[in-house]
């Protein structure tokens, strides 16, 4: 079973690899000539105030739960949907169960404003 | 059989570096990031397995899922000030060895138990990762397993919009 | 030992075969781009580097080698130079699972048959699962680099493609399992031998729903207009590159360009039938693993890439750009439950036919 994934491995490795040859030669090629107002970051034009890094909206943080959740219920649908055909109708029907239930959490977070952004 | 060894070796390796990396850094982002590549580690051994179906959700779950959540919990909270961190007690630190110690006394017991190693793969073993057996197994054993996960992920939206949702007066 | 060297050479080789294709293939699309922007708009685009300003794109890369690569001074340097390296090691480890046409059978030398897998790992059974992982990691390249730049911009620019990318991975997700219920495998090449035949195999008649919803998901996937808000220039002058010069920032922008390829390749393996003709292809009276035949299977899949890359720039210059509540409506509001509806309705007409 390894030997059929041993190219896939070989291709990530590779890739990167790859990747990582492009940002040596951009910092090999291009010029430097760093000044300080060069190294300053952007802030159209003025004098950049405070540090970028502040605090955010918790409306991302909730937008990652959900994607946790509902990530994982695709997940559990991957393998039940191969093997629909062979199946029958006994897990088709755990399935709508399934999709159902977490449907409530869906409509719930739907009705609290959860998916509003605002 | 050599293959699969060495692979492992050097996935191990990679692993506890990373593993490593991840604890012992004091930048919050850089130990997230340590432990996506020890989740593809942690997938990589997974292939010496034979568990494919697992390795994938591995990555797909708890590196491109779980991972974004804490990259952006990281962010949210902005910990500037790492020594405002910084453990007072030390109970803390000398339970977590205790515990670590004992679990490689453990892992080397069943090592040198004989419990590792010498068995044979089971034919089972081997066509169980593959998602097409796992999908079969799930759907006809494990069904009301799974009906509970639905209730089990029901309850992690309701709490995650309970939470975030709160007003703050 | 002997078959694990051959291996590793023949993966190498199929890899820098790749990367060229993915290099080149990107100096096409900025060149369409260009061109067909120019022809919507009425200008001329590009006509001085070389005949019709085919040359562009290749000065342009030239030009960004040579550029100077600044960090700002307040950014996190490591991460600053890693997180293009992520974002173009991903668009090219993608391709790792994706099949170009059938496998084409070689007579060697001694009278042994080699078969000759087109592509570097297609057959695996988590094929597609292998190419939704990877996008799912290629947040952190964008949200990285927003954060690591130390600029406000950038880090909007960086949060809002984390957000928009893990909503529509969600009805992506969902889309494709209609496709898988009627296909039953997880390989891209299994997918697409059960599309061959006259054209209304194709997935798209089967699933026209789920088609609608995975289009516009990999649009959003792709960070294309009118779904480009990671990098809205009006409002956030470039998103999460707006610190980056020289290559790095070239980096991004060719994983870009390859992200569009890839999202335009599934498109055409999981409703279009991948490489097959809109006819049996029995009709050409090529036998099946020849190499004529693989040449055939190989420039009708370009042809449908072609197509398919024409109408995402078409859609970039017609269409306005969303705003980010509608986009995160849109996605959330919308799709999802229609994915979910799909599911079930697919469910159903499987079991009365």
């Amino acid at each position: 079973m390894l030997e059929a994934y041993f190219p896939l491995i070989i291709m990530v490795v590779f890739g990167f690899a790859v990747a990582f040859i492009f940002m040596l030669l951009s910092q090999w090629l291009g010029a430097r000539r760093g000044t300080k107002e060069k190294q300053t970051v952007y802030e159209s034009g003025m004098v950049p105030y405070g540090n970028a890094r502040e605090r955010f909206s918790v409306k991302f943080y909730l937008v990652a739960v959900s994607f946790i959740v509902f990530d994982i219920e695709v997940v559990f649908l991957y393998p039940w949907a191969i093997q629909f055909k062979e199946l029958g109708i006994v897990p088709f029907i755990a399935v709508l169960i399934f999709i159902a239930i977490l449907f409530i959490g869906y409509f719930y977070e739907y009705k609290k404003g959860g998916l509003k952004w605002d | 059989m050599s293959l699969t060894f060495l692979f492992f070796g050097i996935l191990a390796v990679l692993a506890i570096a990373t593993a490593v990396i991840c604890v012992s850094n004091k930048n919050p982002v850089v130990s997230a990031m340590a432990l996506v590549a020890h989740f593809f580690m942690l997938a990589g051994l997974y292939l010496t397995l034979q568990a494919q179906f697992i390795a994938i959700l591995q990555i797909l779950i708890y590196a491109g899922a779980i991972m974004v959540l804490v990259i952006f919990v990281i962010m949210l909270l902005n910990l500037g000030d790492e020594e405002k961190l910084r453990e007072k007690t030390k109970y803390r630190k000398i339970l977590a060895s205790l515990l670590g110690i004992g679990f490689i006394a453990m892992l080397c017991s069943v090592y040198l138990g004989g419990g590792l190693g010498n068995k044979a793969t089971s034919p089972m073993a081997i066509t169980i990762g593959a998602p097409a057996a796992l999908g079969k197994e799930l759907f006809t054993n494990y069904l009301f397993a799974f009906e509970a996960i639905a209730l089990l992920l029901l309850t992690a939206i309701i709490g995650a919009v309970v939470l975030a949702k709160r007003k703050v007066d | 030992m002997n078959d694990l060297l051959l291996t590793i050479i023949e993966v190498l080789i199929k890899g820098m075969v790749l990367v060229t294709f993915i290099l080149l293939g990107a100096a096409v699309q900025v060149y369409l781009e260009r061109k067909i922007s120019a022809f919507i708009q009425g200008r001329i685009g590009p006509n001085r580097a070389g005949p019709f300003g085919l040359l562009q794109p290749f000065a342009d890369v030239i030009k960004l080698f040579m550029k100077e690569d600044i960090f700002p001074k307040l950014a996190f340097k490591r991460f600053h130079q890693f997180a293009p390296v992520i974002s173009m090691g991903i668009a090219i480890v993608v391709y790792a699972v994706i099949p170009f046409a059938d496998p084409v059978k070689i007579t060697m030398a001694d009278g042994t048959v080699k078969e000759i897998v087109m592509g570097v790992a297609p057959n695996l059974n988590i094929g597609i699962l292998f190419i939704l992982a990877m996008t799912s990691v290629g947040v952190y390249g964008l949200t990285l680099a927003g954060w690591s730049s130390n600029s406000k911009y950038s880090l909007l620019g960086g949060l809002r493609s984390a957000a928009q990318m893990i909503s529509y991975e969600l009805s992506m997700g969902l889309a494709i399992i209609g496709v898988l219920m009627i296909c039953g495998s997880f390989s891209l090449s299994d997918i697409v031998t059960h599309q061959k035949g006259w054209f209304w195999h194709w997935n798209i008649f089967a699933q026209p729903l789920a088609f609608i919803i995975f289009m516009v998901s990999s649009f959003a996937e792709m960070n294309r207009t009118p779904f480009d808000l990671p990098e809205a220039e009006p409002e956030l002058v470039g998103g999460y590159n707006t610190e980056y010069s020289g290559m790095k920032f070239g980096m991004f922008f060719l994983a870009e360009y390859s992200n569009m390829a890839t999202g335009s390749i599934l498109l055409i393996l999981l409703f279009f039938g991948g490489w097959h003709l809109p006819f049996p292809q029995e009709w050409l009276g090529l036998q099946t693993g020849s190499i004529a035949l693989g040449i055939v299977q190989l420039a009708v899949f370009l042809f449908k890439l072609l197509a398919v890359i024409f109408f995402i720039i078409w859609v970039r210059w017609t269409v306005p750009r969303f705003r980010y509540d509608q986009l995160m409506h849109m996605g959330w509001r919308m799709l999802l439950p229609l994915a979910l509806l799909n599911i079930a309705v697919t469910g159903i007409i499987l079991f009365i036919i």
